[in-house]
């Protein structure tokens, strides 16, 4: 194998310069603690990837039995119309988008959307947006705000799509304009992280007014395995990069990032979708009679100060030599 | 998350400032591969004398390329990152901070202030790479949406300069959240009719790209930028192809519709100027209805 091999190596040349050092009166503690540091980080690359239950969840948040947004809409609408394209270049299929009739009133949903067979997930490019997807979402958000419907926006993606279309179509843009559009909005949002939420894709569509989590769900500002990649060079550390994320609801809910957990079935939603999509609708209509009862401006007000609020930092009491004149 | 594409490019860029301190005379530019005099780089508004390679600038340098002399101000509120997640990292995150402040000798990722471009005032912000990739955590998020505050209740220009591989990972959903945070405030600045005027220097990628930097009325791209969402490394491992030469350059971002201008180095102070003289108030002709939905009810 041959990181024992480098291991056996590196051992070697510290035995060398640690004798060299004693040898010849050189201080060589610098070079040997780099080697040693090394060493270390090898020897870790050896041990199996630890379990964790963060890992746990992420599995679960991923399981490909999972209800979908369609699964839960056509559960908890009564009626549901399907809106496509974005008017400028074509039909994301990987974002859902549309009419609802949700208790007796009309909403707009959104969601970003996985395929359950390798012919769907080809059409829905297994939940990864390109531009045009969040163009489009946000297309019929409008609309929404036109009307005064309430919009449920369900979340469930890797990310949005790392691809050169969606770089040549500037994906970029496209998330910050939906990010700045969803403030304005003068209509409830609810969004619900109900599978795996992905970064800026998942964020992309998830500005609301509240953001509720299934519990098995995930949320990060990476992929444990793109963090793994980054911390230890290794894609099989993704256990401990999700426990180093803290993406679970529990630990978002304490961040102040989410403002409801929904329990799950026993085992987690798949194995019961129509008892999840249940607890699922009672959370949604919950939320809605609250949010129906603020006016516009308030809404928005609040929307806005919600997110202000999220981060932390410390401020330094002893400023010394600040200007606070601008 | 840092991407960024071309690693060795980074790395050398990085190079070239650590030789700088050492006080060797001469660097050798990764990209020609000629020895050139350091003093002559420099001089050069950091950018190679053979062959045309720009290195990139820190803050500081930044700045004292874009305004007036002697007219920078820092208004940064006195924040300083903490550790909320506890982050698991092969050096703590507190310690990888610290080790950052030291380096650069600045307090945040991101540098805040007031100043004159050709006289005309400004706040100005402006992202250090050196500081953890330029990455955006809750500091910088809450200084930007200082500066967006200051700029919209001073009447003066926002000026956002970015070089940074993204939101901070070490802040984990924190730093997502920035992305909202800073996207909502950028708001002030459209009630308030104060232009921003975004620049997207080497490299402006992930979440800042996702959010302010692509909200700005003007957007410029320094020659030598690197610009895009995903890295070119995860794109090119996603979708295992060859990427086409030239792909998230500050020309491709041009083509396609991304920035308005490209702009080099040495004529970045001036065009930033030309553009704000356009924008002094005063300048349109039909009166201001307010935005929002309340302005709706002034129709028909």
């Amino acid at each position: 194998m041959d990181a024992k091999r480098a291991i056996a190596e590196l051992e070697r040349k510290v035995g060398e310069l640690n004798e060299l050092g004693q040898r010849e009166g050189l201080a060589l503690s610098e070079e040997i603690g780099c080697l040693q540091a090394r060493l270390r980080d090898l020897r870790r690359s050896l041990l199996p990837a630890q379990a964790t239950p963060e890992w746990e969840t992420v599995k679960l948040a991923r399981q490909p039995q999972r209800p979908y947004p369609l699964d839960y809409l056509s559960r908890i609408m009564e009626d549901i119309y399907e809106l496509h394209g974005d008017r400028l270049y074509g039909d994301d299929q990987a974002v859902v988008a549309g009419l609802g009739r949700f208790a007796g009133q009309t909403v707009v949903f959104v969601g970003t959307q996985r395929g359950r067979s390798l012919e769907e997930n080809k059409r829905r490019n297994f939940g990864m947006p390109h531009p045009e997807g969040y163009r489009k979402a946000l297309r019929v958000m409008q609309l929404a705000a036109r009307f005064g419907f309430p919009i449920f926006s369900l979340i469930d993606t890797p990310g949005a799509y790392p691809g050169i279309g969606a770089e040549e179509r500037n994906i970029g843009g496209a998330l910050a304009e939906s990010i700045y559009r969803m403030f304005q909005l003068p209509v409830p949002i609810i969004v619900a992280i109900i599978g795996e939420g992905g970064s800026g894709g998942a964020l992309g569509l998830a500005v609301g007014d509240r953001i509720l989590m299934l519990e098995h769900a995930v949320y990060s500002v990476i992929t444990p395995e793109g963090c793994a990649g980054i911390i230890w060079r290794d894609r099989t550390k993704a256990p401990e990069a999700a426990k180093a994320l803290k993406l679970t609801a529990p630990h978002l809910l304490e961040l102040g990032v989410i403002d409801q957990i929904i329990p799950e079935p026993p085992g987690g939603a798949h194995h019961d979708p129509d008892a999840a999509a249940r607890a699922l609708k009672e959370a949604l209509d919950r939320q809605l009679q609250e949010l129906l009862k603020l006016d516009q401006a308030e809404l928005l007000a609040r929307r806005g100060e919600k997110f202000q609020r999220m981060g932390c930092y410390e401020e330094l009491t002893i400023a010394v030599g600040q200007s606070k004149e601008g | 998350m840092p991407i960024f594409g071309n690693k060795q490019y980074f790395r050398v860029k990085l190079e070239a400032e650590e030789r700088g301190k050492d006080e060797a005379l001469w660097l050798k530019c990764k990209s020609c591969g000629q020895l050139v005099f350091k003093r002559q780089v420099q001089q050069n508004r950091n950018i190679c004398p053979k062959c045309g390679e720009y290195f990139f600038l820190t803050a500081r340098e930044r700045i004292k390329s874009l305004v007036d002399e002697r007219s920078f101000r820092d208004i940064a509120r006195p924040l300083v990152a903490v550790d909320p997640l506890h982050f698991v990292d092969l050096k703590p995150y507190p310690q990888r901070l610290e080790q950052a402040q030291q380096e650069t000798g600045l307090a945040s990722a991101l540098v805040l202030g007031r100043a004159k471009i050709e006289k005309l005032p400004v706040i100005l912000a402006v992202m250090d790479l050196r500081f953890i990739g330029g990455s955006m955590g809750s500091v910088m998020g809450e200084q930007i949406v200082h500066g967006l505050h200051r700029a919209a209740a001073r009447r003066r220009a926002f000026i956002l300069v970015s070089s940074t591989g993204g939101a901070r990972m070490q802040e984990g959903i924190l730093s997502l959240m920035q992305m909202a945070k800073v996207s909502a405030a950028r708001h002030l600045l459209a009630e308030a009719a104060v232009p921003f005027i975004s620049v997207l220097t080497y490299p402006t990628t992930a979440g800042v790209l996702a959010s302010i930097a692509s909200l700005g009325d003007v957007t410029l791209a320094e020659k030598g930028a690197l610009i895009g969402f995903a890295g070119p490394r995860v794109i090119k491992a996603t979708i295992n192809q060859e990427l086409p030469p030239g792909f998230q350059t500050a020309q491709f971002a041009l083509e396609h519709g991304i920035v308005d201008q490209v702009v080099s180095r040495a004529e970045m102070r001036g065009e930033i100027a030309r553009l704000l003289r356009f924008f002094v108030p005063g300048s349109g002709k039909m009166k201001r209805v307010p935005s929002g939905p309340t302005a709706r009810q002034n129709g028909r």
